[in-house]
Parts: C-alpha cells; structure tokens; sequence
C-alpha cells in the first residue's frame, strides 16, 4: 500500500478545501499500522483514499500492485473483495443474523457452498467469542456485540489488508485489545495489513507504526518494535 | 421455506426475501396493494370479455362472407335501411352465390312479472344457408305466420319456463298488439344491450313493424362461391355498388370492426379499458413506493456492501428479487379476489363473468414486467449509496 504526492480537496470553487497536503506513505506487508491526529486532520479521508473507497484527485495511490488513480469502476469493485473494512460504526444488515451478516463477507469472493458458508462465518464469530449468538438478529445483539460481528464479517474472506477507523470505540477494553491481538495473529500468520485509525493507547502500544496527522499532513511517523 | 428455495435460486442469501419480511406490516400492506390492483385489473378485463363475447354473441347466430350495412350500424345489433336494389347489385358479382336481407327490431315481451327486451332478427327461412346450424335446423315453424324462436339464455327468463317452450307445447304472447308464438329456443345469452334475442321470418317482421313495409332490411348478408375471398370480393362490390356510403366488408371483419367500436368508442368500454389502465398504475406505483422506500432504508447496508466488493449486478438483484416477490405474492390473492368478485358480479347480473385462463396469464405476465418495471425506477437511487459516506 503506497501513497505518493497524495493530495485532496473537498468542495467546489469558493468552498473548495484543501484536506489532505502531498502525503508520501508506504506500508509494509503484514504490518499493523495506526494513525492517529486531531478531528478533522484528514485520517478517514486518507484512510477511504488508499481503500479505494474515494477517487484519487492527485497524486499516486497503489492497492496490492494497482495503481487507483483513474482507475475502472470495476477493478475497485474488484479490489474491494480483497479488503476488509471496519466502520466505526457496526454497519450491520438489520434483517440479517450474525451469520448471515458474516457469510456476505465471504459470498461477494463468488458463488459459495451455503454450508461451508455458514461453517466459516461460524468460526470467524467464533473466534470472536460470539458462538452463542450465531442466530441473533443485529436488534438483539449489544452495541460492542455488534462491532464484534462486523469484525469477523470483514476479517472471514481473509482480505489482504483490513482498513478500520475508530472500530474499538464501541467495544470494550479487552474486546479491543483481542480484535487487536486477532489482527496481528493474521498480520504474522497470513501477511494481512492492518490500517487503523484510534486513539486507543493500549492499540496504539501494540501498533508496529504509528502515523500522526495534522491538518493534512503527516507530522510524525514512528516506528516501533 | 421461500428463502430456502430462493437461496437455491439465486446462489446466495435471498436478501431482498429477508428484507420485506423484516418488516411485516409493511410486506402485508404492499401484498394487500399489489392484490387489490390485480383483483381490479382482473374485474375491469372479465367485463370487457365479457362484453367482448357478447357483442360477438349474434354473429355466431349467422354464416355469410360478406356484410353490407348502412353508415350508421356500428354492430350487427344496431341497423340502419340498405335498400334491396344494392343486393341485387351485389348477386351480380360473379363470385356472389346468394344474399339475404337481415332485418332487425327491438320487441318488448310484457310479462306477468318483468319485460324482456328481446333484440329480434328477420331473416327468409328459406336460405337457411346464412343460419347456424343449430338454428337452421329449427326453422320449420317460421315459415308459419307470427311464429318466432326464442334466444333459452334471455336475461329474466326462468330456465324451466325456457326448457318448456317446444313445437308441442307453443308459448303465445302480445307484441305490439299483435300475438307471436314461440315454438323452440336456440342459444343465444344477454349482452349488454338487450336481455336476450328472438329469430321470426322476414314476413312476421314485416307484420310486426309494418311501418318497415318499404321492405329494406338492416342488413344484407352475402355468400361467396367456394374458394373466392371476402376481403377482395368486398373491395371490388365496393366499386361495383353505388351507393358510396355503404359499408361493405367481410363477415370477420365487421365483427371485429363492432368489438373495436364497443371498446375504444362507447363509453362503457373506454370506461372499462381506463379501469385497466388504473389499475396497473395503482399496482406500479405501489410497488415502486414499497421498494424505493427500501431502497431509502437501507441506504447504509448498500453503501456497506459497496464498500465490501458487491458490484451494481448485486443490488439490481435485490430490487429484482423484491419485485417478483411483490409482484407474485399479490396475483396470487389478487386473482382469487377477482375471480371471485366476477362470480358474484356474474350471478348478480347474469352476464358471462369469468376469470379466463387466457386473463390469468396476461395479468400474471403483466404483473411480472410491471413489478419489474417499478424495480429499475426504483433502483436509480442506488447510486446514491456512496460507500466513502460510511466512515
Ligand atoms: N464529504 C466531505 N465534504 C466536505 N468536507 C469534508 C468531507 N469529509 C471531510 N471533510 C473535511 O476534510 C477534513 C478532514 O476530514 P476527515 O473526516 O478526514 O477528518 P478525521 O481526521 O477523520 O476527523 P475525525 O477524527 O473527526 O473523524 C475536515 O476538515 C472535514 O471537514
Ligand atoms: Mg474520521
């Protein structure tokens, strides 16, 4: 994951605001990356940036060897299915259970056997320590509960780099610290890259790297072991 | 079970099956929309069958090729003089074998407890040719004076009282100051326009009406030799006969000229063909409310399921998939509700009022490509489900 020369305004004209000033980033494979910085200093507009969530005004951004910049509706589509996405908030399918939320994250990779399905989102909720509410429906499930099946619907078609911003402000301590610990499980075991936006301390101490944003423009970057 | 069967179908979660039944009150309310505008499209199409069949109804009670009316008969029930002499023009034509003059009248029978407006038809018992057979085969008594046959299925006639009139057991009665005598019955069945027919000769006619005496029938039927076709006889007898303003056309063409002035001129049938109208767009707009507002709902699922991967395919899916539902969960009730306001519009009226198999199909062919209609409107503010909102 690669940003060079990144800029980005908001607004046409009059109103048009410079939010994010000549970025140069490079993430490592495998690497749990935070990013950290004031409100409004432009951490989810860089964040849906490199996501290919939003277009890419100027500069350069490369996805798992794609460049983003111009890029085809479809080959973000594509790219999309290789990611996994935590919102701050849970963003869960009310009609759907835990399950069902957690098998769409696995059906968008192609036709899926509905067993095999079901079994992985089984242990994707699992691992997550949701096993006794498979067949909740988001309404009956607690706030913290919730983020926690949104966690495993992004992290159960195994993305190759998860994009989360404040996902553990819904969740308790030790649940966050467990998404956390799960994440660098996955970084070490399967190369997944992690990019997180918290303020979180106890994620932020077991973060390989920290960024920090000020009014667009990454002031610190610090590396740690 | 649904949901299972349309997981199978569709390769994935039945979605859009999962999202109408979340919220049952609504699900119910838009079924009970699409249901009403089926029923209504079902009742407004029975009528118009029906009138459909009755206004072809009398047709049947005749063979002939071609038909020579005046300008004003719009149908075979309605008349209008063409003088004799246009007939005799006509049997010039080499491929006109024979023509009958058509007279026709209304007669009101008085009885004890109603009146029946019997539409009555004059025709020569002697060319039963131009008769159907199961007519044809009663004429007999018509070559008596003031004799007449009586259509069984007349609106206000008892079946019993239909079923007792025979050659042995004659039924008298007073028209127009004078006695008719029916000897048999023939099937013929209400319309919109009178409650039943009658058939008399041409000479009873005349006695009846005599005020008819300069002896132009309404009507004058024509048969073709073997093999000759009505369509190019009847342009060139159109250029034969003087007269201009007749109209002269085939047999199957002035019935279907009459079923198309019946719908598109008159206006229970432009009232009918509105009601039609009315109710698809009462069924589209129902559906289009009920998914768009879903679509509304679920603005930040979409978005969600943007931002995993799923591309425009999968939300047209979706919408697609609550249209059909919609679409087939309300025919279903909407057709037994139908059918069963034409039974009872049919027992109340003793008109032929009756859900067809032909009905059922187009209505449910009309309700899948309207419902899926209302879903590609509907899924246009899918767009709008920008997955860089959700952060
Ligand atoms: N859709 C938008 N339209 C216009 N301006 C926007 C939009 N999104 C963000 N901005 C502006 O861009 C700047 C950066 O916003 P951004 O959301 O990236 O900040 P942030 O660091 O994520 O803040 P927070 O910690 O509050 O989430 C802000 O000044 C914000 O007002
Ligand atoms: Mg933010």
């Amino acid at each position: 994951m690669q940003a060079r020369a990144l800029n980005h305004w908001f607004g046409q004209g009059e109103a048009r605001k410079q939010a994010l000033y000549d970025i140069n980033l490079r993430i490592a494979r495998g690497s749990l990356t935070v990013l950290m910085g004031p409100s409004g200093s432009g951490k989810t507009t860089l964040l849906t940036l490199l996501g290919c969530l939003r277009e890419v005004q100027d500069g350069s951004v490369t996805l798992l060897g794609h460049e983003l910049r111009g890029a085809a509706a479809a080959q973000n589509v594509a790219l999309r299915r290789r990611l996994g996405f935590i919102f701050q908030a849970h963003n869960l399918h009310e009609s759907l259970t835990a399950t069902q939320n957690v098998v769409m994250g696995l059906q968008v990779l192609g036709r899926v056997d509905k067993d095999r399905a079901q079994a992985a989102a089984a242990h994707a909720l699992g691992l997550l320590g949701l096993s006794d509410r498979l067949d909740y429906l988001p309404a009956n499930l607690s706030g913290g509960q919730k983020q926690r099946v949104a966690v495993a619907r992004a992290l159960v078609g195994n993305p190759d780099v998860v994009l989360a911003d404040e996902p553990t402000a819904a969740l308790d301590k030790e649940s966050g610290a467990n998404v956390v610990d799960l994440l660098k499980r996955l970084g070490r075991a399967r190369g997944t890259t992690t990019l997180m936006v918290t303020h979180d301390n106890r994620i932020v101490e077991r973060a390989d790297r920290v960024l920090t944003l000020e009014d667009g423009r990454i002031v610190e970057d610090r590396t740690q072991g | 079970m649904i949901g299972r069967l349309l997981q199978a179908l569709f390769g994935r979660l039945p979605i859009g099956w999962l999202q109408l039944t979340h919220s049952r009150t609504r699900f119910a309310a838009a079924i009970a929309g699409v249901a009403f505008a089926n029923a209504l499209v079902f009742v407004q199409l029975g009528i118009m069958q029906s009138m459909a069949t009755a206004t072809l109804r009398p047709y049947a009670f005749f063979q002939a090729d071609v038909m020579i009316s005046a300008a004003e008969a719009n149908a075979l029930a309605e008349g209008g003089n063409v003088a004799r002499q246009w007939m005799l023009q006509a049997l010039a034509h080499p491929d006109v074998a024979s023509g009958m003059g058509l007279f026709l009248a209304n007669v009101s029978w008085q009885r004890d407890t109603n009146t029946l407006g019997l539409t009555t038809f004059g025709i020569d018992p002697a060319q039963p040719g131009f008769l159907a057979p199961e007519i044809a085969a009663k004429t007999g008594p018509l070559q008596v004076q003031m004799a007449g046959l009586l259509d069984r299925l007349s609106r206000g006639l008892p079946k019993d009282e239909a079923a007792g009139i025979r050659p042995q057991a004659p039924l008298s009665f007073e028209a127009s100051g004078k006695t008719l005598t029916l000897y048999d019955t023939f099937s013929g069945g209400g319309g919109f326009g009178g409650d039943g027919y009658m058939i008399v000769s041409d000479q009873t006619f005349l006695t009846l009406f005599p005020a008819r005496q300069s002896g132009a029938p309404d009507h004058i039927l024509l048969r073709l030799r073997p093999g000759a076709d009505p369509d190019r006889v009847s342009a060139e007898l159109r250029a034969l006969i003087s007269d201009k303003t007749l109209r002269i056309r085939s047999y199957a063409d002035a019935a279907q000229e009459d079923l198309t002035y019946q719908q598109t001129k008159r206006p229970t049938g432009i009232i009918f063909g509105f009601g039609v109208i009315i109710g698809v767009l009462v069924g589209l707009v129902i559906v289009y409310q009920v998914l768009s507002t879903d679509v509304a709902d679920h603005m930040r699922e979409y978005a969600t399921f943007k931002a995993m991967g799923y591309g425009p395919g999968f939300f047209l899916g979706i919408v697609f998939e609550e249209a059909l539902i919609l679409g087939l969960s309300g025919f279903v009730p909407g057709a037994l509700i139908g059918g069963v306001l034409l039974t009872v519009m049919g027992m109340m009226t003793t008109l032929q009022l009756a859900v067809t198999p032909g009905m059922i199909l187009s209505v449910f062919l009309g309700t899948l490509v309207f419902s899926t209609l209302s879903g590609v409107i509907a899924t246009r503010r899918l767009a709008a489900a920008d997955p860089a909102d959700l952060f």
